[in-house]
C-alpha cells in the first residue's frame, strides 16, 4: 500500500444563500487517494462535483463555508486554514487546481512566462527570472510542448494548445495533488486525447503524485483514471476501481448512469439507452432516507425514511442503498 | 438501433456542387466546397467533423439562414425558392431546428404559452377553438414528460437548461415539420439527459415520419443514432455511407484517425497516436 497522499473524512460544506436556505453541496464525503493513484468522480450537472473541489482546495470564499470534516494532504490538515493563508502555503505545491474553462481565464495582454513566474514568486521570492524560465523551458520540452510558447500571448494559442499550456503552468511545482475538473470537455476528440495524454506524462514521470479527474464523461474517466467514485446531490453513492464501476456497478443510480454511455464501437449499437426518468434533488430541500429513492425503480416505502449508511463490501468498494449487493445483481439480471 | 434500419423514402433534400465562399480577396476562404449530399424521408443522418470544418455553415445554409454562393439545393425534388417572406415561411414550416444553446434560442419577452401558441398558428391551426389549443399544448408537453400547469405564464429564463431543451422538442411536436437540423443538441448536458434527448427526438421520428440531420462532433451518438453518416474535413465531405460502415470499417485516413481519437470502453484506446 502506498503513501496516503489525499485523506478526506466526513466533508461538508455548504453554500450559504438569502432567506436562510443552505444548499448543502458536499454532504459527508469521504475518500483516500494513495501515491500514484488517479481517482475520478463522476455525477450529473449539478450534484456537486466542482463544488467538492473548491472545497478540497480549501477555496472557501463566500457563499462556500466549511462546516466540518478534515481534509489530509500528505500528512498536514489544511481543513480550517483561512483562504489566504491556503494561496501561499497549499496552492501550487501541495494541491494544483484546474477549473473549468480555465483555458478562457488567461489575461490576453500577458505573455504565458509572466503567469510561470507570478506562481512561482508566491511561493518563493528568491529564483530570478532567467532561472524560472530555464526552468520552464526544461518543463516544458520535457511534457513535449514546444518552448516557443512562453513567450506567446494566450490567443496566439489554440484550444488545445492552451489548456496544455493551463495544465503545465498549473503543476510548474510539482504539486502532490492535481484537481481537474472537466479539464477536456470544450475540446474536439484529438486536443482532447492530447492532455489526456500529457496527464498521463505528468504521473509518470513523478511531476504529480496523484490527481482527481471530475467529469460527466465517463468512457474518458475508464481510459484515464484507476478508481471511480459516483456522486449524486452531495454524497457519495458508489466507489469502486475503474473496470468494476464500469462493467459491475451496484448502485441503481450507477447502473443507471453506465447505461447511459455511447461509445462508436461495434455492437453497442443495439443497446437500449436507458435514461434515469425525473431530475436531480433541490439540495435546498434534499429528501428525507436515500437521496435517489424518488427516481430509483427497486425503491420501496422504506428508502423514503430511513438514511442510507455507506456499505462496504468486496474489501475495497463502497456503496450506498439499502439492498444487499445480492439482492441488486439479481434484480439488475431480471431487468436485463 | 440497427433493427430500425429502413428501406430509404424518396429524397427530400438534394444537394448538387454546394459551395460557400466567405470573404474576398486576400481573405477568401472558401468554407463549404462543393459537397454533394441525398437525404431521404425518415432518414436519420450525422454530419461529423472537427470545429471549423464547415458542418454549421452547411446546417445554415439548408435552414436558409446564408445564401448558398454556388450550387442548388433541391427542397422535395424542386430548387429551394426562398426569395420572398411568404415563401420563406412556407419553406420554414418544413423544416425546423433545435440549436445547442436552448437559453439564446427563445424569445425572451414572449411567455411559454405565446410560444406554443406560435407554433399551432403557424401549422394552419389559427381557427382552432381556444380549448383545442389548449388540449395540443398539453399533449406537445407531456410528450417531453414536462406539465403544461407548470409552465403556463412563465417565461423562458424562469426554466432550467434541461427543461428548455425539452420546451425545444415539445415546439418541434407541434411544428411536425418534414426535415429537423439538430445542431449539437446534446453538447451541453451530461450523458444523462442525451439519453433522454435523443430518446425523445427517435420517439417523433418514428410518429411523424421526419428526417433528422444532426449536425455533431461525439461520434458515439452519431454511430448510436444514424443511418448514414458523412464526415467532414476542411469543408469537404471525407466518407460518406450507413453508419456501420463508415464508423466500424472506416476508409479514409482522417475518418480512422478522428475515431481512434476518441476514449474506447471494450477495445483499447492507443494514446500514441498523438504528438
Amino acid at each position: 500500500m502506498g503513501k496516503v497522499m489525499l485523506e478526506v473524512n466526513d466533508l461538508k460544506t455548504k453554500y450559504v444563500t438569502r432567506f436562510k436556505e443552505d444548499v448543502y453541496a458536499v454532504d459527508g464525503v469521504s475518500l483516500k487517494i494513495e501515491e500514484g493513484k488517479s481517482l475520478g468522480v463522476a455525477g450529473e450537472s449539478g450534484c456537486g462535483k466542482s463544488t467538492l473541489a473548491l472545497s478540497l482546495i480549501g477555496y472557501y470564499f463566500a457563499p462556500l463555508h466549511y462546516m466540518s470534516g478534515e481534509i489530509i494532504i500528505d500528512g498536514q490538515n489544511i481543513s480550517g486554514m483561512k483562504p489566504d493563508e491556503v494561496r501561499k502555503k497549499v496552492l501550487g505545491t501541495e494541491v494544483a487546481y484546474i477549473p473549468q474553462a480555465a483555458m478562457n481565464a488567461l489575461n490576453p495582454t500577458q505573455k504565458i512566462i509572466r503567469f510561470i513566474e507570478d506562481v512561482i514568486q508566491v511561493h518563493d521570492k528568491s529564483l530570478s527570472k532567467k532561472d524560472i524560465y530555464d526552468m520552464a523551458v526544461e518543463r516544458f520540452r520535457i511534457l513535449g510542448l514546444p518552448p516557443e510558447v512562453l513567450q506567446k500571448h494566450a490567443v496566439e494559442l489554440s484550444g488545445g494548445m492552451k489548456q496544455r499550456t493551463v495544465i503545465a503552468i498549473s503543476t510548474i511545482l510539482s504539486p502532490k495533488v492535481l484537481i481537474a475538473d472537466e479539464p477536456s470537455s470544450a475540446l474536439d476528440v484529438t486536443s482532447q486525447k492530447m492532455v489526456i495524454k500529457m496527464m498521463r506524462e505528468l504521473m509518470e514521470k513523478g511531476f504529480i503524485k496523484s490527481m482527481i479527474f471530475i467529469t460527466h464523461e465517463l468512457p474518458l474517466l475508464y481510459n484515464v483514471t484507476d478508481d471511480i467514485m459516483v456522486m449524486y446531490a452531495g454524497q457519495i453513492v458508489e466507489h469502486g476501481t475503474a473496470k468494476e464501476m464500469v462493467f459491475d456497478p451496484v448502485h441503481p443510480y450507477s447502473k443507471g448512469l453506465m447505461g447511459s454511455i455511447i461509445v462508436p464501437e461495434e455492437g453497442t449499437r443495439d443497446v437500449q439507452l436507458e435514461a434515469i426518468p425525473g431530475t436531480p434533488p433541490n439540495l435546498k430541500h434534499p429528501p428525507d432516507g436515500c437521496r435517489f429513492a424518488p427516481r430509483c425503480k427497486y425503491a420501496k416505502p422504506e428508502c423514503k425514511v430511513y438514511d442510507v449508511p455507506e456499505k462496504e463490501f468486496e474489501g475495497h468498494r463502497m456503496y450506498r442503498c439499502i439492498y444487499d449487493v445480492d439482492y441488486l445483481k439479481e434484480a439488475y439480471g431480471r431487468n436485463g | 438501433m440497427a433493427e430500425m434500419a429502413r428501406e430509404l423514402g424518396k429524397s427530400v433534400l438534394k444537394g448538387e456542387n454546394i459551395t460557400k465562399v466567405f470573404g474576398y480577396g486576400k481573405t477568401r476562404t472558401e468554407a463549404v466546397k462543393k459537397v454533394n449530399f441525398d437525404f431521404h424521408e425518415g432518414e436519420v443522418i450525422s454530419i461529423v467533423g472537427e470545429s471549423g470544418s464547415g458542418k454549421t455553415t452547411i446546417a445554415r445554409m439548408i435552414l436558409g439562414l446564408i445564401t448558398i454562393t454556388e450550387g442548388t439545393l433541391l427542397f422535395n425534388g424542386q430548387p429551394r425558392d426562398i426569395s420572398s417572406g411568404k415563401k420563406r415561411k412556407e419553406y420554414w414550416k418544413n423544416i425546423q431546428a433545435v440549436f445547442q444553446d436552448p437559453f439564446s434560442s427563445f424569445n425572451m419577452f414572449n411567455k411559454i404559452d405565446d410560444l406554443l401558441l406560435d407554433c399551432i398558428n403557424m401549422t394552419g391551426g389559427k381557427h382552432k377553438s381556444d380549448k383545442e389549443k389548449f388540449d395540443m399544448m398539453t399533449e406537445a408537453c407531456s410528450f417531453v414528460n414536462l406539465k403544461y400547469a407548470e409552465l403556463t405564464n412563465k417565461y423562458p429564463f424562469e426554466l432550467s437548461g434541461g427543461q428548455m431543451q425539452r420546451l425545444m422538442i415539445a415546439r418541434i411536436f407541434l411544428l411536425k415539420p418534414k426535415i429537423l437540423i439538430a445542431d449539437e443538441p446534446t453538447s451541453m448536458v451530461d450523458a444523462c439527459s442525451r439519453a433522454t434527448i435523443l430518446d425523445m427526438l427517435m420517439k417523433l421520428r418514428d410518429e411523424i415520419g421526419m428526417t433528422i440531420i444532426f449536425i455533431t462532433h461525439d461520434i458515439g451518438l452519431a454511430y448510436y443514432v444514424s443511418d448514414s453518416v458523412y464526415i467532414m474535413e476542411h469543408g469537404a465531405f471525407v466518407e460518406a455511407g450507413p453508419a456501420e460502415d463508415v464508423i466500424i470499417h472506416p476508409k479514409a485516413d482522417y475518418t480512422k484517425r478522428l475515431i481512434s481519437d476518441v476514449p474506447k470502453i471494450y477495445g483499447e484506446w492507443d494514446l500514441s497516436t498523438v504528438g
